[in-house]
């Protein structure tokens, strides 16, 4: 079992024969991603890598029957792509797309949510059921399959985090790159109890990093809704307030964001908070009595 | 990225948000002549710096006369203005701003930013204008009115008039105030704005409303779309250093300790920092190569690392991923052959192809370098080597 993904997941790629959409959809194939076709618009009828190219969504659509797309479209248009992979019955997009305008994303994620469509990211690794289903950017390899739940804001550090929890003999039944732009998709809050849910995830592991409110509202969804054991980093505990012009994004959020604010929070909700980077992997074995 | 005041003013005229007249001033004779064309017989001379806090840092200063004017500004440009946001080195002001004198009845603060838990722009106001508004809203959170604006429908009357309620506004202010308030929110849509802030925002004897300061920043991703925008950037209030390391792709801040960091990824990066203060040392930069490192960034990386004259070590932690730890292996030699590296570097890679990175840097052989099994392990030899321990 997993969440969102598996291996008979149908997957078409929002931007294929682009030089990123075409490298990742060949990783990706490689790792077993059931990738059915692409979408590039003026490219329909084509071939590429062995899968039809379509002009739309909705041609892509009727014709292989995904629900997922994964899209690298530039980010001018990354919020067209997303809307039109909405209007045309996609259940999940993951947009991989860096640089995306906030203004855009918001509108996106707004129709999104009205056509109940899911979103992943935009500006994130992806998503992966271990050995199963890549639909991103991470190194598939490092993702060996058992029974842990991951949920990371940052890229790097949830490869890290998984390879740590692998080391220990343990495994990965999903990773979640939700991204940490202003405007993001599935956050922590939609996740856990996914996780929670799943049989096979016995423990979950969630990354996080300074700025914005999303973790705290986690720690208190976890104190009310979870009863499988998290265990949980805050990177950024040394990094230094940044020289910010002005006093509105404090405001807003009623507090400053900062790394210690959010383990406090996550270690009151009775979240396993880890000081060090390095004891992610050993935390989660000690957890699950390894 | 932020702007100026002047700039955000001229921003707020061509959209209809009122406020003071006044002209920008590169040298004390400019500015005399600037007060001179706006005429009358009192003037604020501001600095013209990107942070807030100016006017207790002696940034904001009325004049009563033309020659009042001159003497300022002689004094006020080429000084360095420390604020409580510019950090403790304080930032030299290169022009100043001169404006027409206000008759102020009373002060507010208004604000547009976006709420990442709603997902919308959101509207703030507070009666406490003109005070440390971090403070208000620890303090008395409830004296600012905040109001969420769904795009979808935009800014409508009954937006304003929370907000106009909310500030006690009389019957004959609502409807300038509103006006005011959608002008506001125009600007910050149609310029892709993520912050602007008006403090004080003044209602002056005749009863209009006027921004009296004006801070605006935007959506580096959205820049594409705004020339105009983008041309007001002013480099001299950056950072040289991250300016030269943006131009290679590279993200740098540059701290206070010892140890030199290089990472991809900046969530890694950030960790790398709280690791080596975990073990007792102190980080003395973040630097994120990003996905895409190649020998030329990790050689463009060590330069500006050691640039810093505090570094004693160097912590290269990579997880490749995509980037493969061979290539990056390789970057480090040729990087030590292109900049003269003087201090120990420990090295830990790991993920793709990690096993012939280790082997490429064995068999290089070269003695500053101290390779690292782990995340854990590499911390605790990089500030080891930083105390000259090893």
């Amino acid at each position: 079992m997993s969440i969102l993904v598996n291996k008979d997941t149908k997957v078409i790629v929002q931007g294929f024969t682009g030089k990123e959409g075409t490298f990742h959809s060949e990783q990706c194939i490689a790792y077993g991603t059931n990738i059915v076709g692409g979408v590039t618009p003026g490219k329909g009828g084509q071939t590429h890598l062995g899968r039809p190219v379509f002009n739309t969504v909705k041609e892509a659509i009727d014709a292989t029957d995904a629900t997922v797309s994964m899209i690298f479209v530039p980010p001018a248009f990354v919020a067209d792509a997303v809307m039109e992979a909405a209007e045309a019955g996609i259940e999940l997009a993951v947009i991989i797309t860096e640089g995306a305008p906030v203004k855009d994303m918001m509108y996106a994620k707004m129709y999104a949510t009205k056509k109940g469509m899911k979103t992943i990211g935009p500006n994130c690794p992806g998503i992966i059921t271990a050995e199963e289903c890549k639909i991103g950017i991470m190194p598939g390899f490092i993702f060996k399959k058992g029974p842990v739940g991951l949920i990371s804001k940052s890229g790097t550090l949830t490869y890290e985090a998984s390879n740590q929890v692998v080391k220990e003999g343990l495994g990965i039944t999903t990773a979640v790159g939700i991204g940490g732009d202003p405007i993001i998709g599935l956050s922590y809050k939609q996740l856990l109890p996914m996780f929670e849910a799943d049989p096979e995830t016995k423990a979950i592991v969630m990354i996080g990093e300074i700025g914005g409110t999303l973790e705290i509202e986690a720690a208190k969804f976890i104190e009310e809704n979870i009863t499988k054991p998290v265990i949980a980093f805050i990177a950024g505990q040394t990094a230094p307030k940044g020289k910010r012009m002005g006093h509105a994004g404090a405001i807003i959020s009623g507090g400053q964001g900062t790394a210690q604010e959010k383990m406090e929070a996550l270690s009151k909700a009775g979240v396993y908070v880890v000081e060090s980077p390095a004891d992610i992997g050993k935390t989660v074995a000690k957890v699950l009595g390894r | 990225m932020n702007i100026h005041e002047y700039q955000a003013k001229e921003i707020f005229r061509s959209y209809g948000v009122p406020v003071p007249r006044g002209g920008v001033a590169f040298n004390a004779s400019e500015a005399k002549s600037v007060a001179e064309n706006l005429g009358g017989n009192l003037w604020v001379v501001k600095a013209q710096i990107h942070a807030g806090g100016r006017g207790k840092a002696g940034g904001v200063k009325l004049a009563k006369s033309l020659d009042e004017v001159e003497k300022i500004a002689q004094e006020m440009i080429g000084m360095t203005l420390v604020t409580h946001q510019t950090g403790p080195e304080g930032k030299k002001v290169e022009k100043v701003y001169i404006e027409e004198g206000a008759d102020i009845k009373k002060e507010y603060y208004l604000g547009m930013v976006l709420d990442r838990a709603s997902e919308m722009p959101v509207m703030m106001a507070s009666t406490e204008g003109g005070m440390e508004i971090e403070e208000v809203a620890a303090k008395t959170p409830e004296k600012i009115i905040k109001v969420a604006i769904d795009p979808t429908i935009g800014f409508q009357g009954f937006h304003g008039r929370a907000l106009a309620f909310g500030l006690g506004l009389s019957k004959e202010e609502i409807r300038p105030f509103i006006k005011f308030a959608q002008a506001l929110y125009n600007v910050y849509m149609d310029k892709d704005a993520n912050l602007i802030e008006i403090n004080p925002l003044i209602k002056t004897g005749s009863g209009d409303f006027l921004a009296l300061d004006a801070k605006m920043g935007f959506d580096d991703n959205a820049l594409f779309r705004h020339p105009d925008i983008s041309e007001m950037r002013d480099l001299s209030e950056e950072d040289p250093v991250e300016i030269e390391a943006s131009k290679y792709g590279l993200s740098y801040v540059s701290l206070e300790g010892n140890v030199g960091c290089m990472v991809n990824g900046a969530g890694l990066a950030m960790a790398t920092m709280d690791i080596i203060k975990h073990e007792g040392g102190e980080p003395a930069n973040f630097l994120d190569v990003g996905g895409g490192a190649n020998p030329d960034t990790v050689a463009k990386g060590f330069e500006l690392i050691l640039q810093n004259r505090n570094v004693k070590s160097i912590f290269v932690n990579i997880f490749g991923g995509i980037v493969r730890c061979d290539r990056i292996a390789n970057g480090i030699l040729q990087a030590t052959k292109k900049v003269e590296v003087n201090v120990p570097v420990v090295v830990r890679l790991d993920g793709t192809n990690a096993t012939e990175a280790a082997e490429i840097l064995r068999n290089a052989n070269i003695k500053n370098i101290i390779t690292a099994t782990d995340l854990a392990d590499g911390a605790k030899k990089a500030v080891a080597a930083a105390r000259g321990e090893l």
